[in-house]
């Protein structure tokens, strides 16, 4: 069964220009989806909408069957290419850490993230150490779907290749469904099981200026 | 004979002070001893693991480092010392930044009159210019930062120095998020200006993107360049690069299989090895 259905959604801001229109597909639980294709197709803003963040004007995103549960810790999670915008700058590193429980001692480690890190303000870190939090926190049981924005534009390559390993191992070991959006092919055809073209899938005239 | 030299920097170091997990204060070098030059003419890029110090390095030569950073060593701008005065005078003027994070946008000031930021008046029609050879409508002038996406502000950051009518610029990931289109289009632009005589440091995960404009590429790992190398050599098989760190970076890109070694001992892989001059290896075997 579908774990993921997303069916006929339609979004926009406001009153603005279609951003998304007509856009469904469907995941299976375990399944590791690529979302391929340049910038100016929604693929951020399709993100949101599937993480609940955004509400869609029109169609609807099913979770086993049923429409995602308000309360709670959300069983999906999003990693954003911009870890800067994705934490609170008024926080310690820690306390964005930690804010949704302690990651395991297995994660911290693969991570790569220094306890001399957690006193710091997110900006008096590297973006790609900013990313490791990002990934940490959301790396647990409780997830079960994770949405990886662009997870690793901002990093070098050595530490891409490594941080996609071991989500992928962790995705493998407690049956985590991923979806993987991207505009690198070479990156989606190393991580997928599926590629879905977002040019394909979102049935909207692009407004070049707005990408 | 090679061209004149633009930027020099000798034995640059960039530490910081600030408390560990126990309050109390610590000090560490997050750049140590390092010598970079730029000619007029030339686009240096500047790749490698991520958070070794590539945009302290841009924020130390523009003179934006916080307050609790300490610096030594010395840098040259067209053989002239590059003090804290002169910077500020050649800031923007001669030496345009583009930022790696887009939080460096203004949130209350329109990003139109960004731009234009303090070259007055006459620089709008070249705001104007900018915006649409960068796709950009023009009522976006009027927009604040929360209303751009990631991409618009990108291009917002790259109209400031297609407007500065400088001698430098110093490009801190320019291209994430943009169309590969207008990114290809921006790189074209460096490698313009480069070829009119300007200098080029251009700051990027993207190798691919690099290498179809860059003269050389300086690898950084740790605080320091291991390794300054040919463009060509990138390229092929990778079997060009002289140290191990780059040839690792080469061989873990998603187009060259994504391979990391691994310690024989304990599995770590090479994103946690220690790396210096001669090589790298993991750290298991130390303690
Ligand atoms: N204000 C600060 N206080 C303390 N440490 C800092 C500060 N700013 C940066 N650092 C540290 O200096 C090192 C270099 O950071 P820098 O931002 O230059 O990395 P980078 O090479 O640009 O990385 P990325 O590719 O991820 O952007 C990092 O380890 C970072 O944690
Ligand atoms: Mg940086
Ligand atoms: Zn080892």
């Amino acid at each position: 069964m579908a774990i993921l259905e997303v069916k006929h959604v339609d979004f926009r801001y406001g009153s603005g220009p279609w951003i998304l229109k007509d856009i469904s597909f469907s995941v299976e639980e375990g399944e590791r989806v690529a979302i391929l294709g340049p910038s100016g197709y929604g693929k951020s803003t399709l993100a949101k909408v599937i993480a609940g963040y955004l509400k869609p004007a029109g169609g609807e995103i099913l979770w086993e069957g049923k429409p995602l549960p308000a309360t709670g810790f959300c069983p999906i999670q999003l990693i954003y290419q911009h870890p800067e915008k994705a934490l609170n700058p008024r926080w310690k590193m820690k306390d964005s850490l930690e804010e949704a429980g302690v990651p395991s001692e297995e994660v911290l480690t693969e991570m790569g993230i220094q306890e001399k890190w957690y006193q710091r303000w997110p900006n008096e870190l590297s973006g790609g150490e900013l990313q490791r939090f990002c990934v940490a926190r959301v790396l647990k049981p409780e997830t079960r779907l994770l949405i990886c924005d662009e997870m690793t534009t901002m990093l070098d390559a050595i530490n891409q290749a490594h941080i996609w390993n071991f989500v992928l191992a962790y995705a493998k070991k407690h049956n985590m469904t991923l979806l993987a959006i991207t505009h690198n092919r070479y990156l989606a055809n190393q991580v997928a099981t599926r590629i879905l073209r977002i040019p394909e899938l979102n049935h909207v005239e692009v407004d070049q200026s707005s990408l | 004979m090679e061209n004149e030299v633009l930027l020099e920097v000798q034995h640059l170091s960039v530490g910081f002070e600030s408390y560990n997990a126990r309050v109390e204060k610590v000090f560490f070098n997050a750049i140590t001893d390092l010598n970079l030059t730029v000619r007029k003419g030339e686009i240096v890029a500047i790749v490698g693991s991520s958070g070794s110090g590539k945009s302290l390095l841009a924020h130390a030569v523009m003179n934006i480092l916080p307050d609790n950073a300490r610096t030594g060593g010395k840098m040259y701008y067209k053989g002239e010392l590059l003090t804290p005065e002169v910077m500020n005078r050649l800031r923007g003027r001669q030496i345009a930044f583009i930022p790696q994070s887009v939080a460096f946008l203004d949130p209350l000031m329109q990003v139109g009159d960004q731009v234009v930021g303090t070259l007055g008046e006459k620089a709008r029609a070249l705001q104007q210019k900018a915006f649409e050879h960068f796709g950009l409508k023009q009522s976006v002038a009027q927009l604040y930062p929360f209303q751009l996406s990631g991409g618009m502000a990108r291009r917002v950051l790259l109209s400031t120095s297609y407007v500065a009518e400088t001698e430098m610029i110093i490009a801190d990931e320019p291209t994430p998020g943009l169309d590969l289109k207008i990114a290809i289009e921006a790189l074209k632009d460096f490698r313009v200006q480069a070829d009119q005589g300007k200098g080029v440091i251009l700051i990027t995960h993207d190798i691919d993107l690099a290498l179809h404009v860059a003269d050389k590429i300086a690898i950084f790992y740790d605080g320091r360049v291991v390794e300054t190398a040919d463009t060509q050599t990138f390229r092929g098989d990778g079997q060009g690069l002289k140290h191990p760190y780059s040839r690792a970076l080469f061989n873990a890109l998603p187009q060259n299989g994504f391979n990391l070694q691994r310690c024989p001992k304990c599995g770590a892989t090479c994103a946690t090895w220690n790396v210096d001059e001669e090589g790298m290896r993991c750290g298991c075997g130390d303690s």
